[in-house]
Parts: C-alpha cells; sequence; structure tokens
C-alpha cells in the first residue's frame, strides 16, 4: 500500500465532468454461462448517490460487486476513479471503497472498537489515530463511545449493528461507498431513523454512493438518481422525480406500488 | 491382596507408566493438531481435495489399531524405535476428528461475514487468520477433544510394540490372568481419558463465539 494514496476527505482530484465509477457495456455471466448482468451503461458523478432498484436476483447486487471486484467482468469494464477495476491490485482497490451488506458483517469475535477499526489497523495506522478516529465515527453515527466501544456485535440491537456497520464501512474514508440492502433487516421504524440518519450523513460527507435496494420509498428517500433493474439489464435511469412519472413498464409497476400505499395511508 | 494395596505397592510404576502414557499422547496430539489443522483448512478452501484428504484420514481409522502399529514397524526411521512408531500411528488416528472439525469450522462460518471481510479489502490470509480460524476454534477443539479421548483408548495398545506407557500393565495381566494388574492399566487410562475430556470441554466452551 502506497503511503501517499489519496486519503483526503471527499476523496478525489478528478474533474467533476469524469464519473468516479463507471460501467461501459460490462456484463458477468456464471461459469456455466448464464448472464446474471448483460450490458450495463452507467455513470455515477462524484459524490451522487445512485440508487440500484429492482428484485431480487435483477442483478443489481451483481453490478455492485463489480464495483469493488468481488467479482470481474466478463464482458466490458467497469471504471472506478478512471481506471478499469480489473488493473491493480483488488486489495488495494477494496480498501478504497466502504462496503456495507444486509447481514451487516460485523464480524462476532470483535468489539465495536475493533470492528470499525478493522481497515485503519490493516492499513497500519499509527495507534492513536485509530483511536480518536474510532470516537469520531460513533459520535458521526450517534452512538457513545463510552457505552459501545467494549461491546460485541450480540449485545447491539438491529439499528445499533446498522450504525456500526456504517462507521466501520467509513472508518478509512473512503471515497466511495457500495451498500447492499443496507436497511434490509431493520424492522420498518428502526429502518425510517436510521435512513433519516443516513440522510443527513450523506449530506455532510459527500461520499460517492452506490445502494442496491428493493425498497421503492427507500429509493426514493435517499437517491439523487435511480436506476432500475430488471432481468440484467438497466431498463431507467431517473431522478427520483422522473422517476414518478415514468412510462416503462417495470418502473410503472414500482409507482403503481407507492400510489398503492399512498392510497392506503388514508383519505385525501 | 485387594485393588487399593496393589495400587499403593505399586504406586511408582503406576504413575511412571501414566506419564509416559501422557507423553505419549501429547506428542501424537500435537503432531495430529500441526498436520490436521492445515489439512482442514485445504479440505475448506479446495473443495476437490475433500474427498482424497477425508478418504485417506477415514482409511487409517479404520485400519485395526493393532495392525497398524505392525504396518509401521518395517518403516525405516519410524520402526527404529517404538515410542516413535507408537506416536506415529496414534497421531494418524487422532487425524480425522481434526481435519473434519476444522473443514466444518471454516465452512459453517457465516457468508455474510466472509463477504464483508472480503470487500473490505481482507486479504485471504488475514481473512483465514483473523477471521474464519478465530471464529473455528471451538469446534476445532471439539474435534481435538474427541481425537484427545480416543487416543488415550488406543495408546494402550501401543505397549504391543513395546512403546511402553499404561498398557504394559494390561498386556501383562492379560497374559498372567491377573486383574488386578488389567485395572492397574486400565483405571489410570480411564481417569485421563475423563480429564482430558473435562478439561478440553472447559476450553471449548470459553472459547464459543458469540452468537449474533
Amino acid at each position: 500500500m502506497s503511503a501517499d494514496t489519496e486519503r483526503t476527505s471527499g476523496g478525489s482530484s478528478l474533474p467533476d465532468s469524469q464519473p468516479v465509477i463507471e460501467f461501459r457495456h460490462a456484463g458477468y455471466r456464471l461459469p456455466n454461462g448464464r448472464a446474471l448482468l448483460h450490458d450495463l451503461n452507467l455513470a455515477v458523478q462524484g459524490g451522487e448517490t445512485l440508487v440500484l432498484l429492482g428484485r431480487s436476483g435483477a442483478g443489481k447486487s451483481t453490478a455492485l460487486k463489480l464495483i469493488n471486484r468481488m467479482l470481474e467482468p466478463s464482458e466490458g469494464a467497469v471504471l472506478v476513479e478512471g481506471r478499469s477495476t480489473l488493473e491493480g491490485d483488488p486489495i488495494e482497490l477494496r480498501r478504497r471503497i466502504g462496503y456495507v451488506i444486509q447481514e451487516v458483517g460485523l464480524f462476532p469475535h470483535f468489539t465495536v472498537e475493533q470492528n470499525i477499526s478493522l481497515v485503519p489497523r490493516l492499513e497500519r495506522w499509527p495507534e492513536e489515530r485509530v483511536r480518536s478516529r474510532v470516537g469520531e465515527l460513533l459520535q458521526l453515527v450517534g452512538l457513545s463511545a463510552a457505552e459501545f466501544l467494549h461491546r460485541y456485535p450480540h449485545q447491539l440491537s438491529g439499528g445499533q449493528r446498522q450504525r456500526v456497520g456504517v462507521a466501520r464501512a467509513l472508518a478509512a474514508d473512503p471515497p466511495i461507498l457500495l451498500m447492499d440492502e443496507p436497511f434490509g433487516a431493520l424492522d420498518p421504524l428502526t429502518r425510517a431513523e436510521v435512513q433519516a440518519e443516513f440522510q443527513d450523513l450523506q449530506r455532510r460527507l459527500k461520499k460517492t454512493i452506490v445502494i442496491v435496494t428493493h425498497h421503492v420509498a427507500e429509493a426514493l428517500l435517499l437517491g439523487d438518481r435511480i436506476g432500475v433493474i430488471d432481468a440484467g439489464a438497466l431498463v431507467g435511469l431517473y431522478t427520483p422525480k422522473d422517476f414518478m412519472s415514468a412510462t416503462e413498464p417495470v418502473t410503472a409497476a414500482y409507482i403503481s406500488n407507492v400510489r398503492m400505499l399512498e392510497k392506503m395511508e388514508g383519505p385525501g | 491382596m485387594n485393588l487399593l494395596e496393589y495400587f499403593a505397592r505399586h504406586h511408582r510404576e503406576i504413575l511412571q507408566a501414566t506419564l509416559e502414557h501422557v507423553w505419549l499422547v501429547g506428542i501424537a496430539m500435537l503432531l495430529a493438531v500441526a498436520v490436521g489443522v492445515p489439512l482442514g483448512v485445504l479440505v475448506a478452501r479446495r473443495p476437490w481435495l475433500a474427498k482424497p484428504i477425508l478418504g485417506g484420514a477415514n482409511i487409517a481409522e479404520t485400519i485395526p489399531s493393532l495392525a497398524l502399529f505392525g504396518f509401521l514397524l518395517p518403516v525405516p526411521w519410524l520402526g527404529d524405535r517404538a515410542d516413535r512408531l507408537a506416536i506415529a500411528a496414534l497421531a494418524l488416528y487422532a487425524l480425522l476428528p481434526i481435519i473434519r472439525n476444522t473443514a466444518a469450522g471454516i465452512t459453517g462460518v457465516d457468508a455474510a461475514i466472509r463477504d464483508a471481510a472480503r470487500g473490505m479489502g481482507m486479504t485471504e490470509r488475514q481473512i483465514l487468520l483473523q477471521v474464519e480460524l478465530p471464529l473455528s476454534f471451538s469446534t476445532m477443539l471439539a474435534g481435538i477433544r474427541v481425537a484427545t479421548v480416543l487416543t488415550v483408548g488406543i495408546a494402550t495398545i501401543a505397549a504391543a510394540v513395546g512403546a511402553g506407557g499404561l498398557g504394559e500393565f494390561i498386556f501383562r495381566g492379560l497374559a498372567m490372568v491377573n486383574n488386578q494388574l488389567i485395572l492397574a492399566g486400565a483405571i489410570p487410562a480411564a481417569l485421563l481419558a475423563l480429564i482430558a475430556d473435562f478439561l478440553l470441554g472447559v476450553c471449548e466452551r470459553r472459547l464459543q463465539p458469540a452468537r449474533s
């Protein structure tokens, strides 16, 4: 790991015109030949939050995993900060990309402190800097250090685990954050709470974020743009405003779903 | 002469044999862990190696112990010394539960945890050493526990090739049709097995990963 990698907050000194993440005719097929994703063309700008919306198995998680090279594209290319993900070391790439998954994936044998400091420790930060960073992060996600530092994941509620998961992903201040169904395992009330907090975090941190979800409401709430993925293809790309007037059939199905919920929510 | 008197009179020899026994089992177990854990990791990592490795360990397990000691006798370096031979045979027996449990422990680690570890940029080696192995400790230890208890029993047969241990009393007792002599070997051996089982059981519970 070179010492001079950009670690400045916000990340890139790239011109605004160049997307931070770019899919160029990217596709992924399983070894047995079945395509999970094909011909994806998509660019995510710096500081933008893109939500990929779709059913389970539509290929949205596959798209996400192409970004941090958990999977490698079988066709086309995926570029992160202008470089193909296949160039260079995957470990180095992943350390610069925060990653949050549905089950959070906190290490059960690590305390909150150890979980959050994982990447800084892998990057061999001096101990003092690690400690102050952990405190900073806990504060950022709204957990008291005194109370939570030495707890284990099983001693946390679902919402607290989720917050620790986000803190862990942000630990080394990566310019990019990938989130796979990040709030999927939470009950509706906690989810709303954590989503609101996250919205606030988004505004303050200005990261480039890609979120995968199957919740329309979540997509509308958190996304600057929403990409609808169906059967391995991108079928539409909208701002939340445009989304509600889209005519594409899969998107329209989502809209009618939202409308139905609105109707149930009461008269008027 | 009753049993207690016999034990009192021969306590020095019994103690000596017990120590020999512990030594045989201890060295054999160290060897088995040193070989079995890496093999278990290999089985978990390379599923195509599971069949040959587990198959091999399984075959070793099915050879009657007396025959295994006999088989190893003509092996050049091993056959030179009785204790060497006994330790090798005992380690071979202990291998299967250790390999199997190590592999089971590692493949049993939640896929989400492995996924998160990979996504955060841990190397394969870091994932193994910092995540998978620590989370597998209690399963591994359960295998080591089974293997140890098994080995304490089988080690009595090591006396047949002159490796000493508590089997000496048992074989002598059988030859002389002397029950007291047999019990002088069998009782300490049984106690050893119980003690090992208890101590390793305590460790196993201590290392139980917290459920999330």
